[in-house]
């Protein structure tokens, strides 16, 4: 679910289709650099109405829907 | 100038800090006031501030040194602002003595609310100001930090440490039109320096022969947030009276 969120948020912002986002896609081929990241973060926490703190530099689509699943895990757990 | 903006001050409710508050709000900026101890300064300050220039206003106690205590005060203005135009982060503190004999805690001390408050704020505010593409911050550092100035090593390393940290802060978050600035006071009169007023070795050292008041360093501050200044970044000005030049 993570991973369609986000994909659809790079897709706006890049004004491509969704399908052209995968998970191996490296966010500096997206044209997305660190503090772009950090901005679609903020998008992501109000789409998903969660707080999601990102203290670390991510390089993939892939690496980054992890660590948001693995937050998202972790504030279940917690809950 | 600034109507429309929201603008969080550290250490607002004394000293430049109040000055700089005072002066947001009659520019027309809704302002969050931090403070740690002096909350009847701080209230007395809020309502005085809604009266006279009609912005809205809020108080918030936080020790500027805890990273979640910041982060919850940081929500909590966005909540009740909806956005952080502003930074100003301005609260510290002095625990002077010679380095020989300086206690580790007064060390960590100084160096956490000073410095680290500084990052505290920046850290917790800069992904709001990243998402709106704009933003200004304004650090208070210091003429001790610039020079160096016996009984403080301390206060000197918090005030030089902004420096490096006001220029790295400018450069990263220049590609979202977000400025970082510091202002480095001299001898300003406030409850930190009273000590030395009418100490005529102090002011025999600034040239133009006198302590600076609390406004005109907040003039200063208030320029750097004001759209006059939008090709200014990693800039440290000194309001000093020409003492560190």
């Amino acid at each position: 679910m993570v991973f369609e969120i986000v994909a659809e948020l790079i897709a706006e912002r890049n004004d491509c289709d969704v399908s052209e986002i995968k998970p191996e896609s490296k966010f500096s081929e997206l044209g997305i650099d660190s503090l772009d990241t950090v901005e679609m973060m903020m998008s992501l926490e109000e789409r998903l109405g969660r707080e999601i703190e990102l203290d670390r530099k991510v390089e993939t689509v892939g690496e980054f829907v992890a660590y948001v699943e693995e937050q998202l895990a972790k504030a279940e757990e917690n809950a | 100038m600034l109507s429309g903006k929201t603008a969080i001050v550290t250490g607002g409710s004394r000293g430049i800090g109040e000055a700089t508050v005072k002066k947001l709000a009659s520019l027309g900026a809704s302002v969050a006031i931090i403070y740690a101890g002096s909350e009847e300064a701080a209230l007395v300050l809020r309502d005085e501030c809604k009266d006279n220039y009609g912005v809205r206003m809020a108080a918030y106690k936080c020790d500027v040194s805890d990273f979640d205590a910041v982060k919850a005060t940081v929500a909590a203005v966005k909540a009740e602002f909806g956005g952080i135009d502003i930074l100003v982060n301005n609260a510290g503190i002095t625990l002077d003595g010679l380095v020989a004999t300086m206690k580790e805690e007064d060390f960590d001390k100084v160096i956490a609310v000073n410095l680290k408050g500084a990052f505290n704020f920046i850290r917790h505010v800069a992904p709001h100001m990243i998402r709106a593409r704009s933003g200004r911050i304004v650090n208070v550092s210091s003429v001790s930090g610039l020079m160096g100035n016996g009984g403080q090593a301390n206060y000197a390393a918090s005030k030089a440490g902004i420096v490096g940290l006001t220029k790295t802060v400018a450069r990263e978050l220049a590609p979202k039109n977000i400025t970082c600035n510091a202002v480095a006071p001299g001898f300003i009169r406030t409850d930190m320096t009273k000590a030395f007023e009418g100490d005529e070795r102090i002011t025999s050292a600034v040239p133009l022969g006198r302590m600076g008041e609390p406004h005109e360093v907040a003039e200063v501050i208030a320029f750097l947030c004001s759209p006059a200044a939008s090709y200014i970044t990693g800039e440290v000005i000194r309001v000093d009276g020409g003492m560190a030049m």
